[in-house]
């Protein structure tokens, strides 16, 4: 039997060329989302945002939120929006005497929504980063959160040490995918763009481990059966806010008048136990979490 | 508890059909929308002038290259930062469709058009038939038949890719599952698959008629 090898060679090369590119396209400058890179020539924004009194003309405040991170945005039986985030944009909206339009944002779209004016306000757990600081304002913060790390209770990861070589499943455009890729570099990261995803990622056994704002990860972990959360804080302990479009001063000012005078009246705490205490039971303490009138106290 | 009875509790059903309805109006109006497109870029592909074939050309292949996904950001953010032209998710999903699948169609119809042998046109003008007429009463008819397969499975390619817009924030069927399954994941762990098999169902349901017709068609329109 003769073989040809003509086709083999052409195989070979084919598969060569495909490595070269994809070799090519791994170095690119930006291994980031499409809108990661997107959001770098923000500085040339043209879509501006709403004043203040364009927001009560049109009789709706249009506010980012998640709408499958329970119980800070989510959509619950009813099919409704609701959790400690939407609880705020309820009062937000109510005191500026306008209804509020929901807007359902993935974790990596929270700044080109604002940049690109599709909202007014993101309300989506958004933490406070220098980076992000950069292309959107941020007002005064409402939570604090640091990273946590839960994993299979059979095979715990109690130290970041542990990971080493291992896969870490992380959610795209969160602070825990920034920490791990500049303090833990030989951590494998998984990233995915929804969080149910990422979740079904640790449930499958695709990851060693999943982190993201400790919160989120104690929360899943008392309802999943055979998960711990080893890592409680990891980090720098952050702090959410809410975020409006860059310069959008107006805005900014009445949030932060806001916060400030519902800090009066412990508006944060009822949110908490509205919303979270349901969740979390006994496992937090609420002044762990809750910030009231923009003051963190450490 | 198990998984399956997720689909049980009340709301669910109603929220998942609400969400398709989301995906099949997308879908539907692309897809409307994007035949006379098509018609039309596929005519203009056939023309001699080739300023007009130049552009088709980059038109074409400016559309075929970008991955969708890409092309649905640019429509989403970009033209809203660079030219403060500020389309909602759905807007910008329906634009972009119309414009890739109106550049697929065009194509198809480009490839149909040519391949009915020049023989037809010229026996046509013999008969007495306008250029126009021949178009209409000759060419077209024939271009029509080899047209039908490849563009019923464009329009389930599209009905498909519908699943991107997910990531503008449109709530379809696929968001709607996702915000379903979060809701009740402490209660129903399970019930992941459970939903995805459903919305799998859904789009099967809507894709499979689109299959049938086309196939009857075909078939009859063999016997004419």
């Amino acid at each position: 039997m003769t073989i040809s090898f003509k086709p083999f060679k052409a195989i070979v090369a084919a598969s060569a060329a495909l490595i070269m590119g994809a070799s090519l396209a791994a170095c690119g400058p930006s291994a980031g989302t499409p809108s990661d890179s997107a959001s770098g020539s923000s500085s040339s924004a043209k879509a501006k945002a709403r004043t203040l009194d364009e927001i009560k003309e049109s009789g709706e405040l249009k506010v980012a939120v998640f709408s499958d991170k329970a119980p800070f945005g989510y959509i619950d039986k009813d099919g409704k929006n609701a959790g400690y985030d939407v609880y705020f944009a309820q009062r937000l909206a109510k005191d500026l005497g306008v209804e509020v339009k929901y807007t359902s944002v993935d974790p990596a779209a929270r700044v080109d929504v604002l940049t690109s004016n599709k909202v007014d306000v993101v309300l989506a757990n958004f933490t406070v980063t220098d980076e992000r600081a950069q292309k959107v304002d941020f007002a005064k913060p409402y939570m604090k959160v640091a990273l946590g790390v839960v994993s299979p209770e059979d095979a715990p990861i109690t130290d970041v040490s542990q990971l080493d070589g291992k896969t870490l499943i992380i959610a795209k455009g969160t602070t825990a995918e920034t920490w791990f890729e500049k303090n833990a570099p030989n951590v494998k990261l998984q990233k995915y763009d929804q969080y149910a995803d990422a979740y079904n990622a640790l449930l499958d056994g695709r990851g060693d481990a999943f982190s993201t704002d400790n919160t989120e990860v104690l929360a899943w972990a008392k309802s999943n059966k055979g998960f711990t959360v080893g890592i409680t804080k990891l980090g720098d302990e952050d702090t959410i806010a809410p975020a409006v479009q860059k310069g959008n001063k107006e805005l900014l000012d009445f949030i932060n008048d806001e916060i400030v005078k519902l800090g009066e009246e412990d508006f944060f705490h009822k949110d908490y136990e509205e919303t979270l205490e349901p969740v979390y039971g006994n496992e937090a303490n609420p002044d762990d979490i809750v910030v009231e009138g923009g003051e963190v106290d450490d | 508890m198990s998984g399956a009875d997720i689909l049980l509790q009340p709301g669910v059903l109603p929220r998942l059909l609400q969400g398709l309805w989301v995906t099949v109006w997308i879908a539907a109006v692309s897809v409307g929308a994007c035949i006379p497109v098509g018609l039309l870029v596929g005519w203009l592909m056939t023309l001699r002038n080739p300023v007009v074939r130049f552009l088709m050309r980059i038109y074409l292949d400016f559309i075929r290259i970008m991955p969708q996904l890409a092309l649905l950001f640019l429509a989403y953010y970009g033209f809203a930062r660079w030219f403060d032209w500020n389309l909602d998710a759905t807007g910008a999903c329906v634009l972009v469709f119309i414009l890739w699948g109106g550049a697929e169609l065009g194509d198809l119809v480009r490839g149909a058009l040519q391949s009915i042998p020049e023989i037809q046109s010229e026996s046509a003008y013999v008969l007495g038939l306008s250029d126009w007429q021949s178009f209409v009463h000759v060419i077209l008819p024939q271009a029509l038949r080899r047209l039908l397969p490849a563009s019923v499975n464009l329009a389930t390619r599209i009905v498909k890719t519908t699943s991107l817009a997910v990531l503008l924030g449109v709530v379809e069927v696929i968001k709607v599952g996702q915000q379903i399954i979060d809701a009740n994941r402490f209660q129903y762990p399970n019930g992941t698959l459970w939903i995805y098999g459903v919305i799998f169902f859904m789009y099967f349901i809507v894709c499979w008629p689109l299959s049938i017709v086309a196939r009857r068609l075909e078939k009859r329109w063999a016997n004419d």
